[in-house]
């Protein structure tokens, strides 16, 4: 008998480990769903970790508005499996109610204000902990976050102040009014990721897959054609053969030229890439060199 | 190492060259890969810890880039906590200073499994074999005094790769691996305890569905030992035993549990066991008391004092403690033992003994990390303000 697991089972035994944390210490524990590859693994890791019990937990949805189609069917589809309460705030509620302005035509990601909705989703449900699906191999400022990320009372995230953790002694501690960012899978990679749900033979949505879609160049990037977003006059619209290596916001997130329409395909894509995943997919973090230090001081998750 | 292993990708390695020319420095900085925060960046100083992944053919690693300077201590104690093996850098020219011995310090008291010293810029010291030996009997014979069980010197030049992904061809007095080969084969499989037998009860499993009617299982993450169905068991504080009558997770039963397997146990007696909880072994059990010894790196601006008050989370369980003693106050850089300290400042380490309002279950540090370990929060600021290490009580 050797008594190693393998480096699947290994991340997976902590994330349910954290998972399990949470449901024990916290009064109103939520789980972050955007319909993207990383929450759908966490979906499927609180599955694993209350089974047989139901998920003690609603899962939430922060709608900009501007999603893929496919992956909305697909969200509706997974929480409806697993017996989940799926709760939805609106982006276009926060915009309607007056609390924000819709951002300018030219540039009209909702990114930014999907912010203000969470936050005002949080103070409304009194949610104390919100699971996010975010890795730390992602982006530099997020390499430095703690698995347990404390948020005061107006969502802030302080870099230069985060509660030291050590071992698996996480502390939830918190004021009323504040809570706690929750990432079970910080140690994750996007490899590690893609070969979880291969093992796991969980259901993607479509858009991850190589498909036929109409798209322009913007700053680098694929962005496809649709209702939310606009080709400039000198900005060329064609036909190309891609799939996402990202699911966010239609409005800043870009597609990659691929014919990888299997998840085997799609692994040995990952393991060739010589580019970031957000690197060539997300308008959002190319803004600056601190871009996703700034939003998430904020309380972007 | 990380560019040696082709780990960095394009566009990230392209946001560093943009920002090191921004910045006007004469080469690429690789540092700004991972001093990822404006201050940091600012500041050219690593604050925080930063977690990178890369693997090879043979092993995925995980990264844990911390901080040196004594301010940010705290950031170190938190990286080196779940490291298997700690790597510290002295520069050749410089030899051991102040900052290597601390981190060697910090490495042996949170007993870092595995240890290797870099002596890195050879090639500003002519790849002297000499100059190498020096450092290496400097180190070792510091090293006497700490315990570290497994300690591996390699000569590098990380500017121009020698033997950091192959064997460099300008030392060939050098016989050892190049680190990465070192890193890919250095055996990791015994660095968890997989003799005592520890399941810190986390969370209890009752569906109440028709299904799952009576179902009741506690759920954890075995923290040491294995156990196996059929077991007899001690289920701790009750002291009641019983069997073990299946482990089980989502995907199946499983016919052993060991560490880090995260399952769920069912017994066959319908015993109180709730969070907090622990079941061990009949002949193998943790201590339980009150009362305890451990050392403690303080990591709050506010000192610790005696007659403190904190709440304290050892595995599962919560509760309170008192600071009943400071023994001493360990000065990392010399050992020296200050008896006379009336506190422990920001970054500073003691021994302490605590007394806790209901008993832990817990064994000797250096024997298991997972029982071994607490933290101290400020029950005011919530803050995290001390790590704690378990040691055996002297009487």
């Amino acid at each position: 008998m050797r008594y190693e697991l393998g480096q699947l089972d290994s991340l997976e035994a902590e994330s349910v480990q954290v998972m399990r944390e949470v449901a024990a210490e916290f009064e109103r524990p939520v789980l972050l769903f955007s319909g993207g590859k990383d929450s759908l693994v966490l979906l499927r890791l609180a599955e694993k970790a209350f089974w047989p019990c139901r998920i003690p937990f609603p899962v939430l949805h922060v709608d900009t508005g501007h999603n893929f189609p496919e992956v909305l069917e697909f969200r509706d589809r997974r929480t409806a499996e697993l017996g989940a309460e799926l709760v939805v705030a609106s982006v276009q509620a926060t915009i309607d109610s007056g609390r924000v302005g819709e951002p300018p035509a030219s540039n009209p990601s909702r990114n930014r204000l999907q912010t203000i909705t969470l936050l005002d989703a949080i103070a409304e449900h009194r949610f104390d902990a919100v699971f996010g699906g975010a890795r730390r191999d992602e982006e530099k400022a997020r390499a430095k976050e703690r698995v347990y990320s404390f948020r005061d009372e107006f969502g802030q995230w302080d870099p230069k102040d985060q509660r030291p953790e050590l071992w698996s002694l996480y502390n939830g501690r918190h004021h009323p009014g504040e809570h706690i960012r929750v990432f079970p899978l910080s140690n994750w990679t996007e490899m590690d990721v893609w070969q979880y749900i291969a093992k796991e033979s969980l259901d993607i949505p479509s858009i991850y897959l190589s498909h036929r879609r109409s798209v322009f160049r913007r700053e680098g990037m694929l962005l496809s054609t649709g209702p939310y977003l606009t080709p400039r006059p000198e900005e060329e619209v064609f036909e190309a053969t891609v799939r996402y290596r990202t699911v966010g916001d239609m409005t800043c997130t870009g597609a990659v030229e691929s014919v990888a329409d299997s998840l085997d395909e799609i692994i040995a894509e990952v393991a060739a890439a010589r580019v970031g995943e957000r690197g060539v997919t997300r308008a959002d973090d190319t803004f600056s060199e601190t871009a996703m230090e700034d939003r998430k001081r904020e309380g972007y998750f | 190492m990380l560019y040696d292993t082709k780990s960095i990708f394009e566009d990230q390695l392209e946001a560093v060259e943009r920002a090191s020319r921004a910045r006007r420095y004469d080469e690429v900085n690789l540092a700004l890969l991972t001093d990822g925060l404006r201050a940091e960046r600012e500041q050219g100083i690593t604050i925080d810890v930063a977690y990178r992944y890369f693997a090879t053919p043979k092993r995925k690693f995980i990264i844990a880039d911390t901080p040196g300077h004594i301010q940010y201590t705290r950031n170190m104690v938190t990286g080196a906590s779940t490291a298997n093996l700690a790597l510290i850098l002295v520069d050749a020219r410089n030899g051991v200073v102040e900052q290597s011995r601390r981190h060697a310090v910090l490495s042996s008291l949170l007993h870092v499994p595995h240890f290797v010293l870099c002596v890195n810029k050879m090639d500003l010291v002519d790849y002297d074999h000499e100059r190498f030996e020096e450092i290496r009997t400097e180190f070792e014979s510091f090293a006497t005094r700490l315990d570290l069980e497994d300690l591996t010197t390699i000569p590098v030049s990380a500017l121009y790769g020698d033997n950091v992904a192959s064997r460099s061809r300008n030392m060939d007095w050098y016989e050892g691996p190049s680190l990465l080969h070192h890193l890919e084969n250095v055996y990791i499989g015994s660095d968890r305890n997989l003799i005592d037998p520890r399941f810190p009860v986390q969370y209890v499993l009752r569906p109440q569905t028709t299904e799952f009617h009576d179902y009741r299982g506690y759920a954890g993450q075995v923290a040491s030992g294995s156990f196996q169905p059929g077991h007899e068991v001690l289920v701790l504080p009750s002291g009641l035993t019983t069997t073990i009558e299946s482990i089980d997770t989502f995907d199946g039963q499983v016919e052993e549990a060991f560490p880090p397997m995260s399952v769920a146990m069912r017994l066959s007696d319908d015993l109180d066991v709730s969070r907090g909880d622990m079941i061990c072994r009949v002949h193998n059990r943790p201590s339980v008391g009150q009362d305890l010894d451990a050392m403690v790196a303080w990591l709050s601006e506010t000192p610790l004092r005696v007659g403190g008050k904190y709440a304290i989370k050892h595995t599962t369980r919560a509760a309170k403690a008192l600071v009943q003693d400071l023994y001493y106050r360990l000065d990392v850089n010399s050992l020296h033992r200050d008896l006379e300290a009336a506190g422990l400042g920001l970054n500073e380490i003691g021994r302490i003994g605590l007394r806790v309002t209901s008993p832990l279950f817990f064994d000797e540090y250096r024997r298991n990390r997972a029982t071994g370990s607490f933290i101290l929060v400020d029950e005011f600021t919530n803050g995290t303000v001390g790590a704690g290490m378990i040691l055996e009580r002297q009487h």
